[in-house]
């Protein structure tokens, strides 16, 4: 299977352990990613709060260039913000032929052209979890998670608006599912699509802090041993970011962060290293020595006496 | 002929007409040309589902109240949405399908356009701005460059506290000093010139 690829900007540096534990676990399952040459950065939430037609026009630049290697199949994007972007730009120069001509004209002065509708974009999840075989994974598993207690955090972007590929706005489960095959418990995770911040931690530190602090809260109340996250923004405001919590709410958290591409490469066979897990501020090393060789002892139910009356579970 | 009085009436009128209402002046400016704030029905729930709706000075669903009652300038100086963290929970959970981040992102240009943001809020007009100066310098964004600049423009005293933070990010290989160029940067430049020319007025 062949994909083309847009990093984004955080994976190039901050997010580097995304990007290759991302490549890692791809080759694993014979999937090749070609990077699209010469991209750009998408403009994050910053373009748009200046200038609507440059903003338009980062993405539109982005797309023709994944359009002149189109014969690498869809495109995909690791950052949610990233994918949004590729996405609310093609789907707004579909739906106003004035954009699509401004956005065109300006890429005219660098010799591009841009057709909406002609580049299908999807998140790397998406690859793991639904173009992929479920059985195709469980093969390539040489150590199974058990015992792991993972929150599945999914952050605002990849669930919400409603373009291709999402779910569920509040309680998608192709994350949670993906965790399971790994063999790890895929704990509750009531929060999973509420925002981490964003950029908030740059311009009204309280503000984002308390988002912060609301997601960790509700990972640890649900007893998780670790937080798998899918966008390089909420990796980095849950981790980095962990240490402001605990001082300005006077906390104690101290749980990992980590990509969903790592724990998937840990589980393959992969080194803690290779998968560039030592890069988190919340070091992760003590939790994954938690994992177990063999699945836990779940209590056996007791059977209901044959007596008794039928009851519904709850 | 009508008499004076009434003409003088009909021009006033017809005077105000051609003046464009705020509400059509954001439906202009979102990105599908509908803003949808006329079929705001107050209920509040994008109020209620807002995770940083305590820090504003306006619930959004006050501020679409004040949009229709075209309180144009003390909706430009509100903090509203310079605290939108851009999640999209208010659009979904919407029973009118009003578009509230397009017209967040709106007010965010038309409040930088109009001068109208209050000295508070400049922090986040810098940060945009400044991220934008690298990425047009580059064609990818720089994060240490954004992030020194904009702390000890904006938040010196925080700056110091940040450090440990920003050693962190180096010792774990997680930032670079020197940014990353594309390569056919005066292309994108031009491309982003044209784009502002044609621009937007809005």
């Amino acid at each position: 299977m062949k994909y083309n690829y847009y990093p984004g900007c955080s994976l190039e540096r901050n997010a580097h352990s995304y990007h290759d534990s991302a490549m890692a676990v791809g080759t694993k399952l014979g999937i090749e990613f070609v990077e699209v040459e010469d991209w750009n950065c998408c403009g994050a939430t910053e373009y748009m709060s200046i200038d609507k037609i440059s903003a338009f026009t980062l993405s539109g630049r982005n797309l023709a260039l994944a359009y002149e290697q189109k014969e690498n199949g869809d495109l995909v994007a690791p950052c949610s913000l990233c994918l949004l972007n590729l996405q609310k730009s093609d789907h707004h120069m579909q739906e106003s032929q004035e954009l699509a001509n401004n956005v065109n004209t300006s890429l005219a002065e660098g010799g591009l052209s841009y057709k909406p509708g002609s580049v299908q974009s999807k998140h790397l999840l998406d690859v793991f979890a639904k173009d992929i075989d479920e059985n195709e994974i469980v093969e390539k598993v040489e150590k199974f998670l058990y015992g792991l207690k993972i929150a599945p955090y999914y952050g605002c972007l990849s669930s919400r608006p409603g373009f291709d590929g999402r779910e569920n706005f509040d309680f998608p489960l192709r994350l949670d599912n993906l965790i399971s095959l790994l063999g790890a418990d895929v704990v509750d995770f009531p929060l999973k699509t509420h925002c981490c911040g964003g950029h908030m931690t740059q311009i009204s530190e309280p503000t984002a802090l308390e988002l912060i602090r609301r997601l960790l809260k509700n990972a640890v109340d649900n007893h998780a041993d670790m937080i798998v996250t899918i966008c390089p923004m909420c990796q980095l405001n849950l981790d980095a970011y962990q240490d402001s919590v605990n001082k300005y709410f006077k906390t104690d958290f101290n749980i990992p962060v980590l990509y969903f591409t790592q724990i998937m490469g840990v589980a393959f066979g992969f080194e803690p290293k290779e998968m560039g897990i030592w890069q988190e501020f919340v070091n992760a090393k003590e939790v994954l020595a938690k994992i177990l060789d063999e699945p836990p002892k779940v209590p056996k139910e007791k059977r209901a006496s044959k007596t008794a009356l039928p009851m519904a579970k709850v | 002929m009508v008499s004076d009085h009434v003409q003088q009436l009909t021009e006033i009128q017809e005077a105000d007409f051609e003046k464009e209402s705020f509400l059509d002046e954001i439906d202009r400016s979102v990105s599908s040309g509908f803003s949808g704030i006329i079929n705001c029905i107050q209920c509040g729930s994008c109020s209620g589902t807002c995770p940083a709706s305590e820090d504003m000075t306006h619930t959004p669903r006050h501020l679409f109240a004040m949009i229709a009652s075209e309180q144009r300038d003390e909706v430009l100086s509100s903090n509203t949405f310079w605290y939108c963290v851009s999640c999209y929970q208010c659009v979904v959970r919407c029973p009118r399908e009003v578009k509230i981040t397009d017209i967040m992102y709106a007010l965010k240009r038309k409040a930088i356009r109009s001068g109208l943001y209050l000295d508070s809020d400049s922090i986040s007009v810098g940060f945009s701005g400044r991220f934008l100066d690298y990425v047009e310098d580059y064609g990818r964004s720089f994060e240490f460059g954004l992030a020194t600049r904009h702390n000890l423009r904006y938040r010196p005293l925080d700056a110091m506290k940040m450090a440990p933070m920003g050693l962190g990010m180096f010792r774990k290989g997680r930032m670079d000093l020197t940014p990353n160029r594309i390569e056919n940067l005066k292309e994108f430049q031009k491309i982003l010139k044209k784009a502002r020319e044609l621009g937007e007025t809005i």
